[in-house]
């Protein structure tokens, strides 16, 4: 294996899963979030040399967002997650585990399902925002430079969406009194 | 009404604000009651969302496309010895034919910590890349994943996805959401109390975790299967022991910051449970 193509695997390819798992918040169906990994993956090899020590993951993010808005424009389809539906499960790319959970019971499952749902009705950027800040644990100036908004929009944007995240949460929980554990 | 101070008092919990603003913000939440409730409010979505959404791993098909991919790509690299990395596109598999205009992002003259909090960004930029920087090119880096993971493991609310002292219901839990299905047994008789399980990623394996309780260390048992891979020999890392041993084809290694003699007492046990 050549140099470069080690080095890549080195630094970038350990972010894969991060990559993937950004695309199925960004993208349609599972099946538009392999494309567009893929295509990430590809560009970020081509454009390798443009990383230089800096950090590796919100670089390729970056890239998986470019690939996501460029193939949303030509597919002129609006970019938001399908809400999960039971169809997901068979698949074996859904969001929601699908495997029995010995401590789980259908009120669980049903919060990991709603959970989903709210996260998909909030606004992408806001999503977005909030999915790379709790789900990657990335910080403010990783997330500003996969989004391209200035540190002081990431931080306006997540307290919005903690907030917003929060009032639909407990609004789902009063719903369904018997799902508050 | 939304307190002047909210912004703040949210970087501060991210991990966002140097040591004198955190004392500032400190004392500021003990009089505002605002200030309060929103850290309370913002740790529990934070929990919340840990807790429930699944962290899904790219699909192994997916990730095999995308090597054999590279493979051809690499290929063409050597093949043409092009500079310009566009110029070996027409060789690659494309997933479409339209060439995009989306390049690699530049990074540098790009100021994207622009904004609120300007230093702020640079020197958590400056810690990010010193960090990279001190770190030590190591030829295996196994030993450093399994000492971080360990370590992300102590954080808070990190240690355990499914709590129970019962084997039978930690057991089951790893075929739901881990590759292998290790060793679980309570050993509390010889001091050894087993607290819970945890799904973890190593080295691109999903790593079932079994955590025990010695004393007032905690002891994770990472275990992985696929076992191609040489275990590294013993060893000790930022001061944690690692033992590393292998049963059939699932690969264990014990992280803790015990005894080492107290690591390898645990470890005979479960060899003998084996």
């Amino acid at each position: 294996m050549d140099d470069k193509r080690a080095r890549f695997e080195e630094q970038v390819l350990p972010h894969l899963d991060a990559a993937y798992r950004f695309a199925r918040w960004l993208c349609y169906t599972p099946g538009d979030a392999d494309d567009v990994v893929q295509d990430a993956v590809l560009r970020a090899f081509r454009g390798f040399d443009a990383l230089r020590g800096s950090d590796a993951k919100s670089w390729l993010l970056t890239i998986v967002r470019n690939c996501h808005l460029t193939a949303a424009k030509q597919q002129q389809r609006r970019a938001f997650v399908p809400l999960p539906e039971e169809n997901d499960e068979v698949d074996g790319h859904a969001m929601i585990a699908t495997t029995p959970d010995p401590e789980s019971d259908s009120i669980l499952a049903d919060q990991k399902q709603a959970l989903e749902r709210l996260m998909a009705s909030l606004p992408e950027e806001h999503r977005t925002v909030l999915m790379l800040r709790e789900i990657e644990e990335m910080d403010y100036a990783q997330i500003a430079a996969v989004t391209h908004v200035p540190i002081g929009t990431v931080m306006s944007r997540l307290a919005r969406s903690r907030a917003a995240l929060k009032a639909k949460w407990l609004q789902e929980m009063e719903g369904e009194p018997r799902a508050v554990r | 009404m939304q307190c002047a101070e909210s912004l703040r008092v949210q970087a501060y919990f991210d991990r966002e604000v140097d040591a004198v603003s955190a004392t500032e913000i400190e004392r500021h939440t003990q009089h505002c009651s605002e200030c309060r409730a929103l850290l309370e409010d913002i740790g529990s979505t934070r929990t919340t969302l840990r807790r429930k959404i699944p962290y899904v791993a790219a699909p192994p098909a997916l990730r095999a496309q995308i090597l054999r991919a590279l493979d051809l790509e690499s290929a063409a690299d050597q093949g043409a010895q092009t500079v310009t990395p566009v110029a070996t596109a027409p060789v690659a598999p494309k997933p479409r034919p339209a060439a995009r205009p989306v390049h690699a992002p530049r990074w540098g003259g790009r100021a994207f910590w622009t904004g609120a909090f300007s230093g702020m960004g640079g020197a958590a930029l400056a810690a990010a890349l010193a960090f990279f920087l001190v770190v030590p090119v190591v030829m295996n880096p196994l030993p450093d994943d399994l000492v971080s993971a360990h370590v992300r493991s102590l954080m808070p609310d990190h240690l355990i996805d499914v709590v129970s002292t019962d084997k039978h219901t930690v057991k089951p839990w790893f075929a739901g959401h881990t590759d292998v299905s290790p060793v679980v047994a309570d050993f509390e008789a010889q001091g050894y109390k087993l607290i819970g399980g945890r799904a973890d990623y190593i080295d691109h394996y999903r790593s079932a975790v079994v955590v025990y309780q010695h004393g007032s260390h905690f002891i994770n048992v990472f275990t992985w299967g696929g076992a191609e891979r040489r275990l590294p020999a013993n060893t000790t890392r930022s001061g944690y022991h690692m033992a590393f041993w292998q049963e059939g084809d699932i690969q264990y290694c014990a992280v803790s910051d015990t005894s080492w003699d107290e690591m390898l007492g645990l470890v005979r046990l479960m060899r003998e449970q084996a």
